[in-house]
Formats: C-alpha cells, sequence, structure tokens
C-alpha cells in the first residue's frame, strides 16, 4: 500500500517536474507545478509530516502559484515560448550534462552512504523530540515545541524577513508606477 | 527475489532522497535551459520543493522534528523571494515587454 502511495506520488512528482520544464506555456507550466507540489504533499503526509503536507498545499499551492498566476495574467505574459530559439547553441546540451552530472552525483553520494550509521540515533531531548508520539496531533505538537522553544529566534527573524520583503517589493512598484507616469508627458 | 515470495517493499527513506535529487535536477536543467524568467523561478521552486523533502525524509529517519522545522523556514523563505522576485520581474517587464533572461544581461534600464 504504501508501495503504491510512492508510486503515485512519485509519478505526479516527476510528471509535473518535466512539465514545468517542457511545457511552453507559462499558465500550463504553473498549473504543472502545482502538480508537483501536491506530489510532494503526499509524499510529507506518507512520511507522517502532516502539518507540512497542510502548510504545503495551502502556502504554495494556495498562495505561491497563485501569485504566478496572478503576475501572468497581470503582465499579458501569456504568449507561447517558442522553445526551437536557442541563442546559445551549446546551451542545452551543457544543461543536460550539469544535470545528469548533478543527479549522478547525487544518488551515488546517497546510495554510498545508505549502509553506513552515520546517523547516530540521539538522545531525545530538547533539540531532539520525536517525532512519533501515538497521539493523533503528535506531529503538530512536536513541530510547535521544537519550533517555538529551540528556533524561536529563527522565527522571530523569519517575521523581520516578511516584512522587509513586503516594504521591498511595495517600494519597488510604486517607484517604477512613478517614474512610469512621467514618461508620457 | 523469488515471484512466489515477493512482498511489496515499503519505501525507505533512500527511497525519497534519490527522489529529491533527481526532483532537483530536473529544477537545475530547468533554470539553465529556460529562457523566460517566470518559469525560472518556478523551476527554483522545483529545486525547493526537492530539498524540503529531502528534510522531511531525513527528520522521519533520525526520528528529529528539527527537519520538519527546517522545512518551515524553507517555506517562509521561499514566499519571501517570491513576493520579492516578482516584485522585480513585474516592474522589469512593465518597462520592457517580453523580455526574456537572455535580454536583462545588462543592468541599464
Amino acid at each position: 500500500m504504501e508501495l503504491v502511495v510512492f508510486v503515485l506520488a512519485t509519478a505526479m512528482v516527476i510528471g509535473g517536474a518535466l512539465g514545468v520544464v517542457l511545457r511552453s506555456h507559462p499558465v500550463h507550466a504553473a498549473l504543472s507545478l502545482v502538480l508537483t507540489l501536491f506530489g510532494v504533499a503526499v509524499h510529507f503526509v506518507a512520511q507522517e509530516a502532516h502539518f507540512l503536507a497542510a502548510v504545503q498545499v495551502i502556502v504554495y499551492a494556495g498562495a505561491i502559484v497563485v501569485l504566478f498566476l496572478f503576475v501572468i495574467m497581470l503582465l499579458g505574459v501569456d504568449t507561447v515560448d517558442n522553445l526551437r530559439i536557442d541563442p546559445l547553441r551549446i546551451q542545452r546540451p551543457l544543461a543536460a550534462v550539469v544535470g545528469v552530472a548533478i543527479v549522478a552525483l547525487m544518488i551515488t553520494a546517497i546510495v554510498s552512504t545508505r549502509e553506513l550509521s552515520a546517523f547516530p540515533s540521539t538522545e531525545p531531548g530538547p533539540t531532539n523530540t520525536p517525532t512519533t508520539a501515538g497521539e493523533p496531533d503528535a506531529n503538530i505538537k512536536d513541530l510547535a515545541e521544537n519550533l517555538f522553544s529551540t528556533h524561536v529566534f529563527s522565527f522571530e527573524f523569519t517575521s523581520i524577513l516578511l516584512v522587509v520583503a513586503v516594504a521591498g517589493t511595495v517600494v519597488l512598484t510604486r517607484r517604477q508606477r512613478r517614474t512610469h507616469e512621467d514618461a508620457p508627458s | 527475489m523469488s515471484a512466489l515470495a515477493w512482498t511489496a517493499p515499503a519505501p525507505t527513506p533512500t527511497w525519497y532522497l534519490i527522489l529529491g535529487a533527481v526532483l532537483f535536477g530536473i529544477g537545475t536543467v530547468g533554470v539553465l535551459v529556460r529562457r523566460n524568467p517566470l518559469v525560472l523561478f518556478m523551476c527554483i521552486e522545483l529545486m525547493l520543493n526537492a530539498v524540503n523533502l529531502s528534510f522531511v525524509a531525513l527528520s522521519r529517519k533520525l526520528d528529529n522534528v528539527d527537519g520538519q522545522t527546517a522545512v518551515f523556514f524553507v517555506l517562509v523563505v521561499a514566499a519571501a523571494e517570491v513576493v520579492v522576485g516578482l516584485g522585480i520581474i513585474v516592474s522589469i517587464l512593465r518597462r520592457r515587454p517580453g523580455s526574456t533572461a537572455d535580454d536583462l544581461s545588462e543592468l541599464k534600464g
């Protein structure tokens, strides 16, 4: 049963990823990205990361992809890219070589370290909360305890990051509009 | 592996790590090949998701919830990155419609 879930979700992930890279229409690429994100969410559920699966669907599929589609429609760039145009002729073979090399390198590393007991089973502590308790929402409790005790400063810094990002985006687009209004006059 | 006694193997963390590696490779090739800046961003999201998948797989293997916390931070940073990046892309494409990543090789407005 787990194998069936794994195979189906992997098909979703890989198919969506290939769709993002190969589809020439940006809207189709964004919808393929949704497929990939849902597949990753299924993998999260299969690995008992229920809260992250929900956040994955809400934040990625619900917010980020909608933002992508919104920008595509706002700019009116939903035209088909001509994938035949290749300005640098060596770019695609080189990209294929680099991609295969990276994947081969990582898979070699993963497989060669698979049998090693390189992962010490550390004792449970404040920084090492066991993920599997018997309760139904144990994952959320574990994650919350870890996030708000061990990583609380990182959490605060991400709030600063979000404020800076929002303020920076507002400044970027406002300044652009002002110069845009000046230009015709 | 005889056909009679074959039972479906349960997915191990190694499978998830290999899937993450393949997904990361596809995202890398996409970033290197595509020329639409929006699609470039989508490929970066693919790479981030590959890393998230690896984090969760190792978090389960080690029975340690720190990996899931890291995924949480990656999600936040990805959201901030998309907001800023799309703001930049909007301001670029408003000024020069239909430009690709190759047209943006110089910083002149």
